[in-house]
Formats: structure tokens, sequence, C-alpha cells
């Protein structure tokens, strides 16, 4: 009570703020949650249970579908594979993002070597006891993840060299790296895609194909490595200069200047950054959708087209679900690199 | 000396530590040193005093190649600083630089600013890193920092850790850019008496300074440059109590009057 006295009601305009707030949140919340959750369908396995006048959302939708939002086409008997690499993932990722954990160097290098290795060996197989899954049968969260997690680990060292080499004394390297930066930040994404999946078999020698996600992850990976290299750009451009007047001066190398000294420093001050462009990249996984390829989002959408669930609410409860799903990946992110934010500011404040 | 000793090393102890010859320097169109001459004997100290903007810190980051000179040949050591790479690293090697601003690495602690080049550039194994670093610390009377970091510490502390990071490297010469003139003044004294113990050890030392005790308490030769040239240099009885240069006498009268 003293404290809604304090910090709500502390004086006339405040107090009708808060009534308006309020009243806002109420006719907001009211009506979601009444469709969410009191009126909405939860059992049923098919559209008659969803249809109705006063009927909510239609969640059988979802647990009907759930195999292909999470593995798209990819054939039922290899799904397990996915589970494996799935799971990998998630045991190489979040020891390493617990500050507690040791054996970091063994982590990393668990994730950036290993486990690609084994996950393209796993998902796509072609191996003894390991059929080929053609890409074109992957789809829902799994390509979401590949597409988003490629380009979140290619982007960021691509970015950091772009970087460093728009900054480069040499006149080559520099060149080189304003040039791919700004193309590649001056043409949308969509175009990008099409791009990669129509224009760069053209320019491929006869008989040599190229995967179509393939080229989407490559399209995607560069396309993110411009922006993540002017985030970058940003951080090397905080430092004083002294810092690597100090290094070089007591016989660092550059490249020892910039992996010990400037780097560690200049990502620091751009970890929000750095995190809003992985948010915005995972997010524009969906694109891949103009290109043929399935993710999270087109998933939901091509299930929406089965008649057997086509009822008044099933669209909204599809699109629903995927952007909660979305939201649940990019929160995750911002939270994170918040207490990460918290965690590398307490320790020494210059 | 034997004839064997003398082809051994190119910093066989006849040579002078650093020559400077003809050395010029434009920032753009603005001439920074003008047919620079310096010589600098093994053990020698050096004080460089001057008003601001007279060239002082461009010449001794010239000796580390932190600038390049544009014409003119600085050696050090024997050896020349060109456009080459590994020469570079050399001097950088043989020379410490303690600037006015400390410059310490506040993402790390004291003790691994301290250990950071011995490793890398060295390749001292890290105990003996760790044994050279805290004993340096000792010598700058600030062991129990070690695990700070430079951040926790004040700006006299921070400067002798900076000094102390320096000699980790075990420097033949030691640069000095104004080191206390960031300093709040009661911390000047803690950081001019490490230099001073330093000075009493032998090291070949190039203070820029406007700490005239100092100068006159420690300098060998004291080099008064103004507009780019050295205009006077003398050792401190002659600089201070005859100085010859119309210049030096108004840039005294200036300083010793406040």
């Amino acid at each position: 009570m003293e404290w809604m006295r304090k910090n709500l009601f502390s004086s006339w305009g405040n107090s009708l703020l808060t009534i308006v707030a309020l009243y806002l949140v109420y006719i907001i919340i009211v009506p979601f949650l009444d469709w969410a959750v009191f009126s909405a369908v939860f059992t049923g396995d098919s559209r008659a249970a969803c249809l109705g006048p006063d009927k909510g959302a239609c969640w059988p939708f979802v647990y009907a579908n759930w195999d292909q939002f999470v593995y798209g086409r990819y054939p039922e008997a290899e799904r397990w594979r996915v589970n494996i690499v799935f799971f990998l993932g998630a045991a190489g990722l979040i020891p390493l993002l617990m500050p507690s954990v040791p054996a970091k160097l063994y982590n990393v290098i668990f994730l950036l070597v290993a486990y690609p290795v084994l996950a393209v060996i796993l998902l796509v197989g072609g191996r003894p006891g390991l059929p080929m899954v053609d890409t074109s049968y992957w789809g829902g969260l799994l390509v979401t993840l590949v597409v988003a997690v490629t380009g979140i680990v290619v982007s960021l060292p691509l970015g950091v060299l772009l970087a460093l080499g728009r900054r480069s004394e040499m006149p080559v390297i520099r060149m080189f790296s304003v040039i791919f930066i700004e193309v590649w930040r001056g043409v949308p994404l969509i175009t990008v895609l099409f791009m990669a999946s129509v224009m760069l078999p053209m320019f491929l020698p006869e008989g040599v194909t190229l995967d179509n996600l393939l080229r989407c992850l490559i399209g995607v990976a560069l396309f993110s490595s411009a922006y993540m290299a002017e985030v970058v750009r940003g951080g090397l451009q905080s430092m004083p200069k002294g810092q690597e007047e100090a290094a070089r001066a007591l016989g660092l190398s550059y490249p020892q200047t910039m992996i010990f000294i400037i780097l560690p420093q200049a990502l620091r001050h751009v970890i929000p950054g750095i995190v809003n462009t992985f948010i915005g990249l995972f997010k524009d996984t969906t694109l891949v959708l103009i290109v043929g390829i399935f993710d999270l989002l087109g998933q939901v959408r091509t299930q929406l087209s089965d008649p057997n669930w086509s009822a008044p609410q099933t669209a909204v409860t599809g699109y629903v679900f995927a952007a909660a799903l979305f939201w649940i990946f990019c929160f995750g992110m911002s939270r994170y690199s918040t207490f990460m934010e918290h965690r590398l500011n307490a320790g020494h404040q210059r | 000396m034997s004839d064997a000793a003398s082809n051994a090393a190119p910093a066989a102890s006849g040579r002078p530590a650093i020559e400077i010859e003809h050395v010029d320097k434009w920032f753009g169109d603005f001439q920074v040193l003008r047919d620079v001459d310096l010589t600098v004997n093994r053990n020698e100290r050096i004080v460089i005093a001057g008003p601001s903007g007279s060239g002082k810190s461009t010449l001794i980051r010239c000796i580390n190649r932190l600038e390049k000179h544009d014409k003119g040949v600085i050696r050090v050591d024997g050896i020349e600083l060109t456009e080459d790479l590994k020469r570079i690293d050399e001097v950088r090697r043989e020379v410490g630089m303690v600037f006015q601003q400390f410059n310490l690495f506040p993402h790390m602690t004291v003790l691994e600013n301290c250990m950071l080049a011995p490793i890398w550039v060295r390749k001292m194994p890290e105990k003996d890193a760790r044994e050279t670093a805290m004993s340096y610390l000792e010598r700058v009377r600030i062991p129990e920092q070690a695990l700070k970091y430079p951040g926790q510490l004040s700006g006299g502390q921070q400067q002798r850790v900076a000094i102390a990071r320096s000699l980790c490297m075990n420097p033949r010469i030691m640069l000095f850019d104004e080191p206390t003139s960031a300093l709040d003044p009661e911390m000047i004294k803690e950081v001019l008496d490490v230099m001073v113990g330093l000075a009493e050890d032998g090291m070949t030392m190039i203070v820029v300074t406007h700490e005239m005790g100092f100068a006159r308490q420690v300098a060998d030769r004291v080099v008064f440059m103004d507009e780019g040239d050295i205009v006077e240099s003398a050792d401190p009885e002659t600089f201070f109590n005859n100085p010859q240069n119309d210049r030096t006498k108004a840039f005294l009268a200036q300083i010793l009057h406040n």
C-alpha cells in the first residue's frame, strides 16, 4: 500500500496516468486471456473441435502439427538425429553461457569445431546407417535454428575481421572491406536470398550445384557480417588511442594487440549492438520462406492450408504460436546480454 | 674488450644507445621536428624540456616508432628504424615507454598487465613472468595491489604500475612522456621517487617533463626544445644557472617563477 501511494498515486497527474495505464492493460489483457485460455479449445483432433462462434484459440492445431513445426518434412524415422543435434547444441551452449562452469576453452572448441561437423554428419547423413536426408525435407524450427546459428557463428568473427580491415592502413584491404560492407548493407536481405537462390547457380561452373539451403546460409551469413562489422567498428572507435600505443610500445604485434587488448574491450562496449544484430538476424531467418525453404513460420503457414484444420481461429493460433516461439529465443538472448553487461561492468569500472 | 665479443651483438658497449640524425617530421603541412640531432649514450639520463607543442613528445615517440619520422636517421642500439617491421619490433622490445595517461589495460589485473608482454613477446614461461612481475611491483612498492584492476588504483599507483609493466620487459632504454603531468600534485613525488631509483641503477632514460627539480637531481643533460628544434643542450648546472639561448632564458624565467 505504502509503495503504491508513493509510486503510483503520488500526485494528481500521476494518479490519472496510473488509471489510464491500468485501463489500457485491462482492455488488452482481458480479451487476450479470454481468447488464449478461457474460450480456447484444448482438446480435439480436427477442425470440428474448433468450430463455433464463441471459440477462442485452437490449440489442438498446435499439438497435432508439433512435429511438422519442429522438423518440417524431415523423415519421421530419422528425427532422432535432429533430436541429438538439438540436445548436443544445448549441452554445449548452456555450460558455455554459465560463467561459473570451468573449461571454457574446451567448451568453445567443442561448440565451434566438433559440433558443426557432428551436426552436418547427423543432419545430412549419406553414410552407412545414416540415410541421406536432402535439405529440401528440412523445415520448421530446425531450419530456423540452422540458419540463425550459422549466421550468428559466422557473422561475429567475419564482422570483426571486416571491421579491422576497414581501419587497416593497407589500402587494398581497406578498400575491399569498405566495398564488401557497403554492398551487402545496401541490398535488402530478400534480394540477397533471391540472388543466392536464382542467380548464383548461373555463375557456377557447369555441373557444380550448391544446395539451396546452403546458398541461403551463405547469403545470410555474409549479409549479417556486414552489419556486425559496423557494430564492431563502433566499438573499435570508442577505444582510446593510448591502449593500442601502450601495447605496441611493449612489443606486442598487431594481432596480439587486437586479440588481447583492443577487441576484448571494444566488443564489451558493443554487446548491446551485437545482440541486437543477432536478434534481428534470428527474426530475418523467416525470409527464407520466399525462396521455398520452410522455416518455423513457413511451416506454420503450410500446415494452415490443411483442410482438416480449417477453422476460424486456426490461423491466429498458428501465428501466435510462432510469434511466441520467436519471442522466447529473442528475449532469452536479450536477457543474457543484459546479464553479461552487468557481470562485466561489475569487476572494473574505468 | 676481446675480438670475439665485438661481433657478438650489435649492441656492443661502445656504441651510443640512441642516435638521431637530421630528423624531420611533418603533421600534414605543419613541421613538428626540424632537423633534430641528438645522441644519447648508454646509461645517460636526458631530460627534455620545452613549451607545449615544441615537439618533445613527438621526438621520443619517434624513438620507438609510435610516430614515423619523415627524414633523417634514427638508430636505437645500432638498429636503424625503417619500414622493416621486424626491426621495429626488435627496437620496441628494448625500449620501454611510460605515458602521460598511464595507458594500463583496464580489463586486466595489475599482475596480468605486467605479465602479458613477457609471456607473449619474450616467450617467458608463466611462472617466471609472474615472479618477474612481482619483483618489479615490489620495486615500485605496490606488490599488494597485484590482483586489483587499474580502475581501483589512484593515479600515482597506476603510473607506478605502468613503470613496472615496462620494466618487466627488461628494456635497455626507458622513455617517459610527461609521466607526472596527469597526476594530482600529492602523487607526483611517489612516481618521481621510482624514477630517481631507476636512474640511480643506471638505466638509460629520456624523460619529457616539466619537473625541473627532477631534471636538476638526476639529469646528465637537459635538452631544451622549441618549435621542433633543439635549441640548447647542457648539463643541468649550466642549463639552469647559465642558459645561453634567449628562448631558454624566457622559458626558464616562466616556469621557475610561478
